[in-house]
Formats: C-alpha cells, sequence, structure tokens
C-alpha cells in the first residue's frame, strides 16, 4: 500500500471528505435556491411595475386619446433607463417608442420574455433581454411596455458564479485540510501501532509515544502504556512466581522421589520400606500444603472468590486466634500476650481473617523460639481507629532489616536468616493477600527488638452492605477503603 | 459398616473400596452421577461418600435429590474445591462433612464413622462417660473418679469432643473444625499442644491414661489398655 493510497483510506480523510461532500451539496443547494428565489422576485416586481404603468396608460388614453397616448409614450421613450415602449397602429406601423418591432402577438396582459437590440448596440449585434406586457387600446392601437432586466441578469450570474467558485475553492481547500489532518492522525497513529508491534514481539519495557498534547490520542497512549504497566508486572510476578515454585516444589518432590528410590535400592529392609514411605507422604503433606496457600493466595489475589464477607466481632476472632497459639507460645518458651477488647465488629470473612492473624502470630513464635537469649514475648493487639482497625502482633525475634520488609511479603520469600525454619514462605504473601481482598494492608515494622506486623482491616469491608441491621444500629455504613500499605 | 462410594476416578474408588474392606466395611462404587443416586435410593448405605464433580450428575445435586426425598443418611462430600464457599456450598446443600482432596485415608475413615455412628438427637444426651471419667454437660463439670477437674472453657469443648466420639479416632483437622471452627490448616501442630495440656489435666495422676495418640491418625478417648 502507498503512502497516498493509505491516506486516502484512512479513516480521517474519508470523514473529511465525507464531512465536505455533505456541506457542499447543502451549501450549493442553498445558493440555487437563493438565486433562483432572487430572480423569480425581481421578475415579479417587474411585471408589477409593468402592469401598474400599463394601468396608468390606459387611464391616460381615456383621459386624452390617441394622440396623449402617443405623446406620453414618445416621452417616456426619450427618458434615460430601462423603460421599453412600442405604441403601433391597427396596420402595425410604429407611431412612438424605442423598441423598433412588436415582440409578440399583441393579448391584453399576456406579457412574457422578450429578446431586442438597443440602437447602441447595432455594432456588437448584441440582444438583451426584456419583460414586456402588451395592452390592446382601442382604436386599433397595440401599446407595448417592457422593462430591461439584461443587468439584472447579468447581476445574478455573477452571484452564482461567486457561489460556484466559492463552493470549488471551499471543496478544494477541504480536501487539502482532510490531506493534512489526516496524515498527522495517521502519524501518530502509525506510532503506536509501531509501538504495538513491537511490544507483540516480546519487547514488553517499549512504551507508546506520547505527544504531550494531552488530547484523547494522549489519553490512549496513556492509558494503553497504562495498560502496558501493569502487564508487565503481573508477567514479571508470574516470571518470579514461577521460579520460585520451580525452587521450593521442586526441592521437596526431588526428596520425595530420592526416598522412594532409596527403599527400592534395597529391598529386603522392610524397616526402610516403611521409613520411606512415611517420609514420602511427610512430603506428599508439605507439598500439598505449599500447594493449597498457593491456591488460596492466587484466588484471593484474582479476586476469584466471593468469599462470604459478614459481620463478625474482630476483637473475639483476634481472642480466639491467641488462644489457640498460646500454649503452643508457652512450649516454645514464650509468653503471649494479648490485648484484645471483644464487641469490634467489622465486615470481613472470619475463616480468612483467622488464618491471616494465626499466620502473623505463627511466625511471631516461629521466629522468636529461634532465637535464644532474648525475653520471649509476642503480643497481639488490636486497635480501634476511626475507619479501620489494626491488628498488631509483635516478636522479640530477630526482626526484619528495613530494606527487606517489602520483599518478605512476596510470595515464597524466605530471607536468608530463616532458611532452616519450617514453612513454605507463603505465610506473609497469605495475610498480605487477604488483607487486599479485604481493602486493607500489611506493613512490617520495626518493634525494636523484633519485628512488628500490623494488618488493618476497613470496619465497612469491600462489598457494600446489604441487610445488616447491627452495622445501621452502629451508624457504620460505608466507610471509604482504608488504602492499602502492601504494595507486593 | 455399608459404605456407598460415589467417585468417578476408578483407581481412588478402588483404593477407597479396597482399604475400606480393610477397616472392615463394605463398601461399594458408582461411576456416575445417576448409576450413584440410583444405588443411594435402593441400597441401605449407612454412609455415603460423594465426590463433587461427577459425569452426568453432579454431587451436590445427588444430595439435594436424596434430602429432598426425605433420606437422613448421612453424606460426607469429597472435594478437589477449597474455598472457603464451596465447603458452605456443600453442606448447605445437604451433606455432612465436607473434606478437600487431596486427603489422608485415616482423615476420611475417621469422618466416615464419625458419621454413620452419630447418636441420634445428641442434645438429649447430657453426660459422657468414659471409664471413671464423666463429664455434664449442663453443669459443665468434668470429674475423675470422683475428683473434680478445672478445665478451661476450650478444654471443656474439646474433651466434650473426643467424649462424644469414644473409642473412635478423632483427627486433628476435625478438631480444629469442630472445637475451633477453623477449616483452615495451622502450619505448627497447635493441637498436639492443646491436646498435651488436656491430657496433663485428665490423665496426670491418674492410673489408666484415656487420651490416647493414634500414630499416624489422631487421637482417641477409650478406656482400655494402650
Amino acid at each position: 500500500m502507498t503512502a497516498l493510497t493509505r491516506l486516502v483510506a484512512s479513516s480521517p480523510f474519508r470523514l473529511s471528505l465525507g464531512y465536505l461532500g455533505a456541506f457542499v451539496l447543502v451549501a450549493a443547494m442553498i445558493v440555487g435556491f437563493i438565486g433562483w428565489r432572487a430572480n423569480e422576485l425581481l421578475t415579479s416586481q417587474v411585471i408589477e411595475t409593468l402592469t401598474a404603468e400599463v394601468v396608468g396608460l390606459r387611464e391616460q388614453y381615456q383621459v386624452g386619446g390617441a394622440a396623449r397616448l402617443r405623446d406620453i409614450v414618445a416621452d417616456r421613450s426619450a427618458e434615460p433607463g430601462g423603460g421599453l415602449y412600442l405604441l403601433t397602429d391597427a396596420t402595425g406601423r410604429r407611431m412612438a417608442g424605442n423598441l423598433e418591432r412588436p415582440p409578440f402577438q399583441a393579448q391584453d396582459g399576456q406579457g412574457g420574455i422578450f429578446r431586442y437590440r438597443r440602437a447602441s448596440d447595432a455594432v456588437t449585434r448584441k440582444d438583451r433581454m426584456a419583460v414586456g406586457v402588451p395592452l390592446a387600446v382601442p382604436g386599433g392601437l397595440t401599446l407595448v411596455v417592457g422593462r430591461d432586466i439584461e443587468d439584472q441578469r447579468q447581476f445574478a450570474a455573477t452571484i452564482r458564479n461567486v457561489a460556484l467558485w466559492s463552493v470549488g475553492l471551499l471543496a478544494l481547500v477541504g480536501i487539502g485540510a482532510g490531506l493534512l489532518i489526516s496524515r498527522s492522525v495517521l502519524a501518530r497513529i502509525e506510532a503506536i501501532n509501531g509501538a504495538a508491534r513491537t511490544i507483540m514481539t516480546g519487547d514488553l519495557s517499549s512504551r507508546i509515544p506520547v505527544a504531550g498534547s494531552g488530547d484523547e490520542l494522549d489519553r490512549l497512549s496513556s492509558s494503553l502504556n497504562d495498560m502496558l504497566g501493569r502487564i508487565e508486572e503481573l508477567m514479571g510476578a508470574l516470571r518470579e512466581v514461577s521460579n520460585n515454585i520451580a525452587h521450593d516444589l521442586r526441592t521437596p518432590l526431588n526428596r520425595l522421589r530420592n526416598h522412594a528410590e532409596e527403599a527400592l535400592r534395597h529391598p529386603d529392609d522392610p524397616g526402610l520400606y516403611r521409613a520411606a514411605l512415611t517420609k514420602t507422604i511427610e512430603e506428599a503433606d508439605e507439598l500439598i500444603r505449599t500447594f493449597n496457600s498457593l491456591l488460596l493466595i492466587a484466588r484471593l489475589e484474582g479476586r476469584a472468590v466471593a468469599e462470604s464477607m459478614t459481620r463478625v466481632d474482630v476483637g473475639a476472632i483476634v481472642a480466639d486466634v491467641a488462644e489457640l497459639y498460646e500454649p503452643v507460645a508457652e512450649e516454645a518458651g514464650l509468653q503471649l500476650a494479648a490485648e484484645v477488647a471483644p464487641g469490634v465488629v467489622i465486615t470481613a470473612n472470619r475463616e480468612l481473617v483467622s488464618q491471616a492473624v494465626a499466620n502473623l502470630v505463627d511466625n511471631a513464635i516461629k521466629y522468636s523460639a529461634s532465637e535464644t537469649g532474648q525475653d520471649g514475648l509476642v503480643s497481639v493487639t488490636l486497635v480501634e481507629r476511626p475507619e479501620a482497625v489494626e491488628i498488631a502482633v509483635s516478636d522479640r525475634g530477630p526482626g526484619v532489616a528495613p530494606e527487606d520488609r517489602q520483599r518478605a511479603l512476596q510470595r515464597f520469600v524466605r530471607l536468608e536468616k530463616s532458611r532452616s525454619a519450617p514453612g513454605s514462605g507463603l505465610g506473609l504473601s497469605l495475610v498480605a493477600a487477604v488483607a487486599r481482598l479485604h481493602g486493607g494492608g500489611i506493613r512490617l515494622e520495626d518493634n525494636a527488638p523484633g519485628l512488628r506486623a500490623v494488618l488493618t482491616l476497613p470496619k465497612a469491608g469491600v462489598k457494600p452492605e446489604t441487610s445488616v441491621p447491627v452495622s445501621k444500629a452502629r451508624g457504620l455504613g460505608t466507610a471509604p477503603a482504608v488504602p492499602s500499605t502492601a504494595s507486593t | 459398616m455399608r459404605v456407598l462410594v460415589i467417585e468417578d476416578d476408578r483407581e481412588t474408588a478402588q483404593f477407597l473400596q479396597r482399604s475400606l474392606k480393610e477397616s472392615g466395611h463394605a463398601a461399594d462404587v458408582a461411576g456416575d452421577g445417576d448409576t450413584g443416586l440410583a444405588m443411594a435410593r435402593d441400597g441401605k448405605y449407612d454412609v455415603l461418600v460423594v465426590d463433587r464433580m461427577l459425569p452426568r450428575r453432579d454431587g451436590l445435586s445427588i444430595v439435594q435429590t436424596l434430602r429432598s426425598e426425605g433420606a437422613r443418611t448421612p453424606v460426607l462430600i469429597l472435594s478437589a474445591l477449597s474455598g472457603v464457599d464451596d465447603r458452605v456450598t456443600g453442606l448447605r446443600a445437604g451433606g455432612d462433612d465436607y473434606l478437600t482432596k487431596p486427603y489422608a485415608y485415616t482423615e476420611l475413615l475417621a469422618r466416615i464413622e464419625a458419621l454413620a455412628r452419630r447418636p441420634a438427637p445428641e442434645e438429649l444426651v447430657t453426660r459422657y462417660q468414659v471409664a471413671d471419667l464423666s463429664l455434664d454437660r449442663l453443669s459443665h463439670k468434668v470429674t475423675r473418679d470422683g475428683e473434680p477437674i478445672l478445665l478451661q472453657p476450650r478444654e471443656f469443648r474439646l474433651l466434650e469432643y473426643l467424649m462424644k466420639h469414644a473409642g473412635r479416632v478423632v483427627t486433628r483437622t476435625m478438631l480444629l473444625e469442630n472445637v475451633w471452627d477453623y477449616h483452615f490448616d495451622p502450619q505448627t501442630n497447635v493441637i498436639d499442644v492443646h491436646i498435651s495440656r488436656l491430657r496433663a489435666k485428665i490423665d496426670k495422676g491418674f492410673g489408666k491414661p484415656l487420651l490416647h495418640t493414634v500414630r499416624g491418625a489422631g487421637y482417641m478417648i477409650r478406656d482400655g489398655a494402650d
């Protein structure tokens, strides 16, 4: 496709061509109508004048007879202007007037257009147009009164020509402008096209150029760029996840395979068989657990779940989890202190929030226990803010360095120091996913010493509430979602 | 006990049939939803194990149909769907218990047995007794050998559940679901710690231990030698 055919085929050009066509058509119709109407109006005006004059002349005849009529006609014929007269007697001989011969048969009132030649035009032999009205006068006389309309016709012709020229010029300028506009629009769309093709061939980091004018093409480009950014982010996340899955799932799968192989190498040792199979089941369970966590996180992040949100007492949820873990902490030589007052009602999923809090407490106990020589306190607090609740789990463990905190919330990330501790490394990212699902967030802070994980949940949840009398009684309507503090 | 397994995966179905037989139960297998529903209607089964996704007729529809026909046979729904809402949907359809795949056979067996021998109107039972350990559900008093034992509310509910299923294996997940109402898997074995606390209160200092650990399965309260 050549540049010109592409230009002509472009939608802006076709669009401007269409507009132009419609415009020219309407303009031509208007000009034509005005011309026709003007001509009509002028002609009828002339005929009216003529008729009035004829009536006047007839009266003159009645008063003064043929002689008077002849004198008046002779007088008027001599006057400059457009007046045309011819008075003939019964034999058709000219008695007075400035017309050479009668333009048409004398029939009273039946006027019309005729051609005549002025004496001054004898050399050019050019006929002029006129309108005339014949009048039969008693006594066999015939009078024709006319008006020259050549000037009027020429004026109309001039207007017509000017109109035609302007419409033609308009069409030309329009087509030119259409081509220019199409070219510039086409160039920008081509740029977007080109960028899109580059991106499609695999370079996700490429972006569509933005002209900076803030027009709709720029807005389109920015939207597409934002979309590309999101896609790139997701692709990156996906790549990282698959890398991590490859690592964290292949390792236990490999161990599982090793146990089976080892058992097969010693065919006559039932004890070893037993041990190997037990270990195989343990590894399988661990794998299943990891898979389940991964799936749950994926479901929560994909919002594919319509997990039922209800009004729940978050105080009771936190207290229950603390109670569940209290003996575990004690066994690990730690003290689990929960300062939680029940009766704080929020819109949330009890199961998911329980699991998130359990993960935080589990982590706190796990990492504090591996650290010796500390006073070993894990504290769980619930703070009620106007729009949200903050559940904080603090420990006196090794903590997480500020630069590692964001990374710790990502999937599978187990900071090097904690590699030896059991777990899939999905605990915190599950908490983050639960927080995001509820419209809240998770942040990690320094507990000096230790780590403080704060889970924020908006009181109203993310979904608009339906018939929940509790919320109405407490005046907890539709509070805006608390901005997420996690951005993994 | 007669169990009907409605499961379209042949290998899983045969594994369940063999394993249930080894555990002393008779098991029939149906390979699709329609056959399963027909067999469930005709046969006298103590428990139905119904896979949720089946050819021809899905598991939930089987349970709904049976319930609408007035059948009260306990149903355990097996499913690969593990969402929080999936369980609710399953139980709302008329299932009595819900187990997510993959599961351990011991877990499945414990749940089947718990379902099959469910005493009819459990509210009427006000007192559980295992050997010299007794639990009064109304006064919330627990005594062993006549001596009162002081339990925390949660410990009481834990013991109550164990005694309700006295003589049968109760898995950690069953305890977590029924005593704590949690359906997720805490990474640490929290249940073990709670059990050992309870054990310290009801068994320590008394001659015969009643709360036993069943290896690879769970716990059991029973009157008898270890």
